[in-house]
């Protein structure tokens, strides 16, 4: 193909080439908000179901992992939208520590994820055989909250005696749960490695203040992951608290 | 037609409100407003990522075209979610405790609230 520098024959100006590649990854971000959306829409009408088992489940959920895990992915957003300006005004090492910064950031949430999924492991909390409710203390973790665990069995044991499925519709909680920070986190990952190439361009001394497309594009991604987790934290996280 | 650059002190002012808006979400999350826990939650959700896209991802600075296909975006999730769910609320489902969930494999009823 025909090509100037950084500009591709199909286009006039470097300024029209990134407006059309900005528009492709907003219409590619459209067809995520559906894909997330169907996934958000499935968790409403469970919940609202099954609001008893669900609430058990995010109580479960460690509310100070969750919570530093959002600021760590807004920061991460802050560092990522600097990276662009660094780009726009040619501060070239800034766009090197900038992108560092953001994937640092994105690599912390990812570990504590990691932390929590494990807990849920140690709690018989995965959906499928052996799946309970009922903290099992046969197994006493170090980070285990005894008066936090005796809140919940107790929670679990009144729910219980109203509804003897309630181990049933938790799975649907824990499953809808590991769904969507799953895939969350799948984002996370393909993200991290899309930064992994920017730097590796960065180094190179690649944008500039005339082409700066892949900081952009990469950053429209990074900012919708950023969103689903805004709106996964509290729905998943944050029900029933008030108890 | 030149671009736009978002300077580092609107960054700033975002995240600020950013943290805020964290910060509101879960000290509501432990009072208890009854019906409107999770009106409270999304309004500070939706709120929050109206700011991400506005700023940090330029689309307050972006062409109308693009505005366009973020709106439609919008748009098209109201369909799937609007309807969806009205279709949901109007259901005689029966979902009575201690029924097995073998009788009833589909799980329905209100989808107000929650």
């Amino acid at each position: 193909m025909h090509r100037t520098g950084d500009l591709y024959g199909q286009f006039e100006t470097l300024e029209q080439q990134k407006q059309t590649a900005s528009l492709g990854m907003w219409v590619f971000l459209v067809t995520e908000v559906l894909f997330f959306g169907g996934m958000f829409l499935t968790y409403t009408i469970n919940r609202s179901a099954f609001s008893t088992a669900f609430g058990i489940g995010s109580n479960t959920l460690d509310i100070a992992l969750g919570t530093g895990n959002t600021v760590v992915l807004i920061m991460s957003s802050l560092t990522m939208a600097m990276a662009v300006w660094s780009a726009q005004v040619g501060k070239k090492q800034l766009v090197s520590i900038f992108l560092i910064a953001t994937l640092g950031l994105g690599t912390v949430f990812l570990g504590v994820k990691a932390i929590e999924y494990k807990q849920k492991f140690d709690h018989h909390l995965i959906p499928g055989h052996g799946f309970d409710m009922k903290y099992h203390p046969t197994h006493p973790m170090p980070g285990d909250d005894p008066k936090e665990l005796a809140l919940e069995n107790k929670e679990v044991e009144e729910a219980l005696a109203h509804d003897p499925d309630i181990n049933f519709h938790g799975q649907l909680y824990f499953s809808l749960y590991f769904g969507m920070t799953g895939l969350h986190a799948l984002h996370m990952i393909i993200g991290a490695g899309l930064l992994l190439w920017l730097i590796k361009g960065s180094f190179a001394g690649r944008f500039t203040p005339q082409y700066n497309t892949p900081v952009e594009i990469v950053g429209l991604y990074w900012h919708f992951v950023d969103i689903v987790w805004i709106f996964l934290f509290p729905l998943l996280y944050l029900i029933d608290r008030h108890r | 037609m030149s671009e736009h650059i978002v300077s580092p002190k609107v960054y700033l002012a975002i995240f600020a409100a950013l943290m805020i808006g964290t910060t509101l979400t879960v000290w509501a999350a432990f009072q208890n407003f009854g019906p409107f826990n999770i009106v409270i939650a999304l309004g500070i959700a939706t709120i929050k990522a109206t700011l991400v896209v506005l700023y940090f991802m330029h689309a307050r600075y972006s062409p109308k075209r693009t505005q366009l296909v973020i709106v439609c975006a919008i748009f098209w999730l109201a369909i799937m979610l609007g309807l969806t769910l009205s279709d949901y609320d109007t259901r005689p489902h029966e979902m009575q405790p201690g029924v097995s969930r073998l009788e009833h494999p589909i799980g329905g009823g209100s989808c107000v609230g929650g």
